[in-house]
This record gives structure tokens, C-alpha cells and sequence, in this order.
């Protein structure tokens, strides 16, 4: 029985989709579409990664977060300074990230696609439970990224639903000209939801290339950023759902790579986390309830 | 300067546009304590007043004096400061927050970036009970009524500790009980120490609560005048300018024969339903009023008629013959004028020029097209006796038809709608949005129409409208006409009690059933 061993699998792919995922929150209840997510992870993967081989995993994993934050920073000033469509302004930045990563990898490494190898994260283990040999994959040797992950999750709901900070944020995504009103500076809580989901982003690139990998691949980020924000949509805007939508993909993932089989062929058996998100969203859609200003440029001083 | 008595004084204020003056050397003084109405029909500069004094836009000329010190605001949040309080008329809250959420907003209670909820929902619950406003502080925006999202404004400003109040046409969203309800409000302000500056071109509502009255026309202050010591006429005389009629012919004729009828009909939109089983009928030569909250289905109402909603059950005749669930484009072949609810959306297509809009619909007809080639001659021609007929006022006929104000947008609809003599008309809100005068000419228009025997079928937030210009009311609520009345029973009281759903089920005077 490969069960445990299925889902500690599951849980390690679901970890980078939670955490962009939860980033996305940030930045779609601060009224902002972040389809950049995509190119904050590859900037990620791979600033974490040339960081790590220098100076060691913590200095990567906050370069990443930076370079994340900085890619999300560009995003916020297109969209919400001078409000440019939000999708085409995150299109840009995927593109950037991708021509940006792959010239820096050649400048540094003289290598287009990969990076040297790196080490990860002292990792963790549960010293009782890990006897225990059908829990062991889960208890054993894991990334501390994946407990940070679910921390996000209480974390995440406790700031949107108790903070000063979080209500602002999604008064903002709801109703800027309201929050304007009432003295909130929209600008500035867009711009917070907008660069929190870019550091997150960067931190699951790291993810992908320092503790999952031991190194960057070009493209390993495989469309994530993508499928994270159909999580976060799938989990209707709320960390919970988007805990569970992660899991949910991060299974369909595990399963794509895991199911041998001669009676498909293995190109179909590796869409399924792909088919499955189109899947999802075309029924889910329906009954979501995105913040009531998604994806709508605002401009100051538009009170009446 | 000495102590002055005013709370707030507008010292001749101007402010210019391009190619406007919003505000031509405005006057007045509001009282401590006191409930100040500032009428004036659309453009004539009373929402600009009101953005020079919270702040919005800086005066070109002219001076606000609050308490007897200047005052020049930079931002509504300066205003809120200075204790000024906006109560706009679309309303700005956060739907999905709660109630206690949108007071508190921009102004938590907290301790150290963590919100003090019970705190919060102390001082609003405070406020309510201070104020006699009744409203839960727990309950989201979206669940609770309009009447009480109102009141939801007004705490947020109390709870900013404003004492000069602001209302921006408060009554537009309101039902009869309601407007009573919110001056009873008014009035308990006022018996607290605050005072009230109440904007309306409503001139009945005005009378009943304020106690001093400005006038505005065109930008300029026509006079400040007592409440007790004007009539309704008069006052009216002073916005437009000219009398103005308020009794609006009735019709002589009595009606002819079914045009429209709706037997039964259902429809649902997102599977909810929102027509239920509504039957009605209007017949050749009366205007059949549909009075509701907005909200119950009379949007989706005119869809349905107009083929634009999926009818699930039930039927629509045109003069005997069905036409459920036909395409838009038939159901207009068969006579039917379309005035939409929301012209913007609906009723034009802003940037094409005033000749695109005005043959739009007909543009296929022999009268315009052959060959799939445009008569822009003829087109041109139908499009300049429209304008002459209809008096839009333009520069050009060739100029986008979003340049032309807003009275000048719907008589183009008249006049596209009107030609060639439908048997029907489909009135959707019809004055939404229009000043005195463009709202006189389009219920003429209207009548006129009845009276060469069209049907009407006129759906209106407006009761008002809907008294004075329907042969016969029927209340919709919650996608089902609930009563019907003839012009000379209905008043507001009952139609009101039905709106809200405090009566229901009842067919009075239903001639022709």
C-alpha cells in the first residue's frame, strides 16, 4: 500500500500551489487580478535558487520573497498608478520573468535552463510518530515551507476577518470609493495586497527550486501561479478554501506523476491536474463570489 | 466680522466648467439646528455646491465660512474633520460587510491593529439608540432593506461625530414609509442639536420637513425662503422658471381592446424565480402603471415582454397572438417600442453618432436599406425630423450620441422608438435620472401616444410618476403583481403597503379581467 506515500507526495506539490495561492488572496481582496503569479514564481525559483548557491537556503528564500515583492511592485504600479488592465499588465510580467530569469541564468551560471544544485532547509521531523511506518512520509524529513504553508492558512483568515489592516484591505476590493471616503488610502492598501501576494509567490518559486528540487529547472514552475489562483477561486476567495483547493490539485498533481499505466497513453494521464482546474472552474464559477470590485481600475478623487 | 449665527455660510461661491458655470456667486446661510432643503432641478449646480463645501472641488470665487471661520477643505476627509457629514444618494457601503463593519470603517476601534469588535458594536448600537435608528449592528448590508441602508449612512456620519449633516436626494431609493420614516429620522437630528442640509428637486418632501428653502436655477441662488410661507407652485415656478403644469391630462377615451397580455408568466435567473405566475393586461388607449420596490422583477419583467429573458412558463400576447420567448428583433417587427430601463446599457450605443442611434433597430428596413447598403440621405433626413420633432437639443447629428445630455438622450429614444406608430410602448423607468422639464416632455410624449390609442405599459421606481400619469396601477412585488387599481382609487398609502409586501393578494378594480 503506497497510500501515505501518495499523500505526503500530494501535500509536497500542494505546498507551492497554498501558498501563491494565498498570496492571490491578498491581492484579488485588495480589487487587483494578479495573473503575474506565474512570473513572481519563476523570478522566485530561480532568484532563490542562484541566492541559495551562494550564501545558503535562508538567504535564497529571501531573495525570492524580494524578487517576488519587486516583480508585484511593477505590477502594482502599471495597474493601479497608472491602471493599466490588470490581465494585460500580468501578462507582461510573465513574459518579463521569463526573459529576465532565463538572461540572468546565462550571465550567472552560463547556463540557459538549469542551475548548480543547491541545499535545502535543515529538514523536520516528528521524532515519535516517525516509528510509525505508514506515517513516516508524512512526518519524516519535511520541508519546514510545508508547515509554513498551512500556518498561512489561520493566519491569513485571522489577518482578513480581525485586523484594522485586513478590513481595509477588503473594503478596498469591495468598494474603493466607499473606503476613499471614509479616509482609507486605497491606493496604498492595493498596493500592500498586490506586493504581499508577489512576496508569497517568490517564497513558493523557492519552494520549488531549493527544498523540492535542489535546484533550477527552467519551467519548473509548470503553470502553478496559473492553477493557484483557480485554487483561490475554487476556495472562494477565503484561505480555507484555498487549503483545500490546493490539496485538491496538489492530489490530481501527485497522481499525474504516479498513475503507470499502458492503457492511456502518459501525455493524457499528465493533463489531468490541468484538465481538472478547467474542469473545476467552468462549474465553480457560477456560484463564486469574487470582491464585488475585482479586476477594476480605480482612479482617486472619483468621489461624487 | 462679528459672531456670526450660522452654522454654515457660503459666501459667493463660483465655480466654472468648461463651457459651464456650475455656480454662479451662490449665498445662503444653514442655522445651528435647523433643516435647510437646497432644491433645483438636475444641473442646476446643487451637487457641485455640495462638493465645494465637503471639499472636492476647491470654489474659483467665493468663500465657506463654518462657525464663522473659513473654511477651504482639501479633501471630504478635512470636511469629516471639521464635523461636515455626506450622506450621498448611491449609496457607499460595502455590501458583504456587516453593518457595524461599514460605520466603523477608515475609524476602528482598535488596539494595536487588532479591531475591537465588541466595542464597535457598542458605540453603533450607542448611536442607534442615541438616534432612534433602528437597524441591527450585526447583520451584513446586503440582507437588510434600503430604508435601512440609509440609516447605515447616516450612523457612519454620526459615528465620525459630524453635526452638520448632508443628504443628497435622500428620498429617490425610498417607499412612502420609508421617506416617513427617514424624517421622522430628520427630525430627531434636529431635536439632538444637529443640523441638516437636505438636497431634493422633490418639492412635496421638501414642504413637509424642512424648515428653510434655497432655490437653484442654472447656478445661481433664486432665494432662500421660509418653508411656512411658500407654496408648492411657487416654489416650482422658481426652479424651472416658468409654471410649470402638474395635473397631466387623463384620458377621455376609454379603453379599446387588449394589446399586451401576460397570462401566468414565470421566469427565473439563476435559479431563483423572479416573475411568478404574473398575469396582466393593458389595453389600447391607457397607460397601466407597474408600481414596486426596485428589485421585484421589473426589470426582468420588461425582459421577458421584450424577448431579451427566457420565459419558463406562461404566455405573452401581442394582440392576440403569442409572442413568448421570441426574439427581440420579431417581437419590435410586431409593433412593440422599447423605452430600456438603463439607456446607457440598453437604450444607446454612447460612442456612435446621433444618425447611428436614432435609425437603429430600423436600420434594416426597406425605409433605410438596400441590398445591405445604408440610404444615409434618407437616414440622415428621418434623423433631422426626429431631432425637430422630438426637440433634442444638439450640435450635430453626426457628433457621438454620449456628447448630448442626458433629457436630450432619451428624447432621441422617443423619437427612434415613436416612429412609425407602435401599437405598444414598453416604458422602463422613463425619467430616471431627468430634470423637471425633460420629465414633463417625456410623460406628454407618453400620454400623447395613449391618446392616439397606443398601449402603455409603464414600469416606474417613481410613485409619483406612477400616479399622475397611469389609467391603472398594478403593485409588483416579489415577481408577482399583487393588486391592481384604477387611477381614482390608488393612493400612496396602499400602494406602499403592498410595495413593501405588508399587504398582499388582492385584486381590486381590475376592469377588463
Amino acid at each position: 500500500m503506497q497510500s501515505p506515500e501518495m499523500l505526503a507526495s500530494a501535500i509536497r506539490l500542494a505546498v507551492p500551489i497554498i501558498i501563491t495561492a494565498v498570496g492571490a488572496i491578498y491581492a484579488e481582496r485588495s480589487g487587483v487580478v494578479n495573473i503575474g503569479l506565474e512570473g513572481m514564481m519563476i523570478v522566485g525559483s530561480f532568484s532563490g535558487a542562484a541566492v541559495a548557491f551562494f550564501l545558503g537556503p535562508y538567504a535564497g528564500m529571501l531573495a525570492a520573497i524580494l524578487a517576488g515583492a519587486l516583480f508585484a511592485l511593477i505590477h502594482a504600479v502599471a495597474s493601479v498608478h497608472f491602471r493599466v488592465d490588470q490581465i494585460v499588465s500580468g501578462v507582461a510580467i510573465n513574459i518579463l520573468a521569463y526573459g529576465v530569469v532565463r538572461f540572468s541564468a546565462i550571465s550567472i551560471f552560463k547556463a540557459a535552463t538549469t542551475s548548480p544544485h543547491v541545499n535545502s532547509l535543515p529538514r523536520l521531523s516528528l521524532p515519535g510518530l516517525s516509528e510509525a511506518a505508514w506515517l513516516r512520509p508524512l512526518v519524516h524529513n519535511v520541508s519546514p515551507l510545508v508547515l509554513l504553508a498551512f500556518a498561512l492558512i489561520p493566519l491569513t483568515a485571522w489577518v482578513m476577518n480581525r485586523t484594522v489592516f485586513g478590513l481595509r484591505l477588503r473594503s478596498v476590493g469591495e468598494h474603493p470609493l466607499a473606503a476613499e471616503t471614509l479616509g482609507v488610502n486605497v491606493y496604498l492598501m492595493k498596493y500592500c495586497g498586490v506586493v504581499i501576494s508577489g512576496a508569497l509567490a517568490g517564497l513558493s518559486g523557492a519552494y520549488l527550486s531549493i527544498e523540492h528540487n535542489g535546484m533550477y529547472v527552467e519551467g519548473m514552475t509548470q503553470g502553478l501561479g496559473f492553477i493557484a489562483l483557480a485554487a483561490m477561486i475554487f476556495g472562494n476567495w477565503m484561505p480555507l478554501g484555498a487549503m483545500w483547493a490546493g490539496l485538491l490539485f496538489g492530489f490530481a498533481q501527485a497522481m499525474s506523476l504516479r498513475v503507470v499505466t499502458q492503457a492511456v497513453p502518459y501525455q493524457f494521464v499528465r493533463m489531468i491536474p490541468y484538465v481538472l482546474t478547467i474542469l473545476i472552474l467552468a462549474i465553480w464559477t457560477r456560484r463564486a463570489r469574487p470582491p464585488a470590485a475585482v479586476g477594476l481600475p480605480y482612479e482617486r478623487g472619483e468621489a461624487t | 466680522m462679528g459672531v456670526s449665527e450660522a452654522v454654515l455660510r457660503v459666501d459667493g461661491v463660483t465655480k466654472r466648467f468648461p463651457g459651464v458655470v456650475a455656480n454662479d456667486d451662490v449665498s445662503f446661510d444653514v442655522r445651528p439646528g435647523e433643516i435647510h432643503a437646497v432644491v433645483g432641478e438636475n444641473g442646476a449646480g446643487k451637487s457641485t455646491l455640495m462638493k465645494i463645501i465637503t471639499g472636492l472641488y476647491p470654489p474659483d470665487k467665493g468663500e465657506i465660512f463654518l462657525r464663522g471661520l473659513p473654511a477651504a477643505f482639501r479633501s471630504p476627509r478635512q470636511a469629516i474633520a471639521a464635523g461636515i457629514g455626506m450622506v450621498h444618494q448611491h449609496f457607499m457601503l460595502v455590501q458583504n460587510f456587516t453593518v457595524a463593519e461599514n460605520v466603523i470603517l477608515g475609524a476602528e476601534p482598535a488596539r494595536r491593529g487588532l479591531i475591537d469588535l465588541r466595542e464597535a458594536a457598542r458605540q453603533v448600537a450607542e448611536l442607534c439608540r442615541r438616534f432612534g435608528l433602528k437597524v441591527d449592528p450585526l447583520a451584513r448590508v446586503e440582507d437588510i432593506s434600503v430604508g435601512e441602508q440609509q440609516r447605515v449612512e447616516i450612523l457612519k456620519v454620526l459615528y465620525r461625530g459630524a453635526d452638520l449633516i448632508i443628504l443628497d436626494e435622500p428620498t429617490a431609493v425610498l417607499v412612502p414609509q420609508e421617506v416617513s420614516e427617514l424624517f421622522e429620522h430628520l427630525l430627531t437630528l434636529k431635536e439632538q442639536g444637529k443640523t441638516v442640509v437636505f438636497i431634493s428637486h422633490k418639492l412635496d418632501e421638501v414642504l413637509r420637513v424642512s424648515d428653510r428653502i434655497t432655490v437653484l436655477r442654472r447656478g445661481r441662488v433664486v432665494g432662500t425662503v421660509r418653508t411656512g410661507g411658500v407654496t408648492r407652485q411657487r416654489l416650482a415656478e422658481m426652479m424651472v422658471g416658468r409654471p410649470v403644469l402638474f395635473d397631466l391630462r387623463r384620458s377621455a377615451n376609454p379603453p379599446g381592446d387588449p394589446v399586451l397580455a401576460l397570462e401566468g408568466v414565470t421566469a427565473s435567473l439563476g435559479g431563483r424565480e423572479v416573475l411568478r405566475d404574473l398575469s396582466l393586461v393593458v389595453r389600447s388607449g391607457e397607460v397601466y402603471g407597474v408600481a414596486g420596490v426596485e428589485g421585484n422583477g421589473q426589470t426582468e419583467l420588461a425582459e421577458a415582454i421584450m424577448g431579451l429573458r427566457p420565459v419558463d412558463s406562461g404566455e405573452i400576447r401581442l394582440r392576440g397572438e403569442n409572442i413568448t420567448n421570441l426574439p427581440t428583433g420579431e417581437v419590435r417587427q410586431r409593433g412593440v417600442a422599447y423605452i430600456p430601463e438603463d439607456r446607457h446599457r440598453r437604450g444607446l450605443a454612447l460612442p456612435m453618432t446621433v444618425w447611428e442611434n436614432a435609425i437603429l433597430g430600423t436600420h434594416r428596413s426597406s425605409e433605410f436599406a438596400s441590398r445591405g447598403r445604408l440610404d444615409l440621405r434618407r437616414a440622415f433626413r428621418a434623423t433631422e425630423e426626429s431631432v425637430l420633432r422630438f426637440d433634442v437639443r444638439l450640435t450635430s447629428i453626426l457628433a457621438p450620441v454620449q456628447t448630448l445630455s442626458g433629457g436630450n438622450q432619451q428624447k432621441l429614444i422617443l423619437a427612434r422608438e415613436f416612429r412609425g406608430q407602435p401599437a405598444f410602448i414598453l416604458a422602463a423607468q422613463p425619467t430616471r435620472g431627468l430634470d423637471i422639464g425633460a420629465t414633463e416632455f417625456v410623460r406628454q410624449q407618453l400620454l400623447s401616444a395613449r391618446d392616439s390609442g397606443a398601449a402603455v405599459l409603464l414600469i416606474s421606481a417613481d410613485l409619483e410618476e406612477i400616479l399622475s400619469v397611469s389609467d391603472r396601477i398594478g403593485v409588483i412585488y416579489n415577481g408577482h403583481i399583487q393588486a391592481e387599481f384604477s387611477q381614482d382609487e390608488a393612493d400612496p398609502r396602499t400602494l406602499g403597503a403592498y410595495m413593501t409586501g405588508a399587504r398582499t393578494r388582492e385584486r381590486k378594480g381590475a376592469a377588463g379581467r
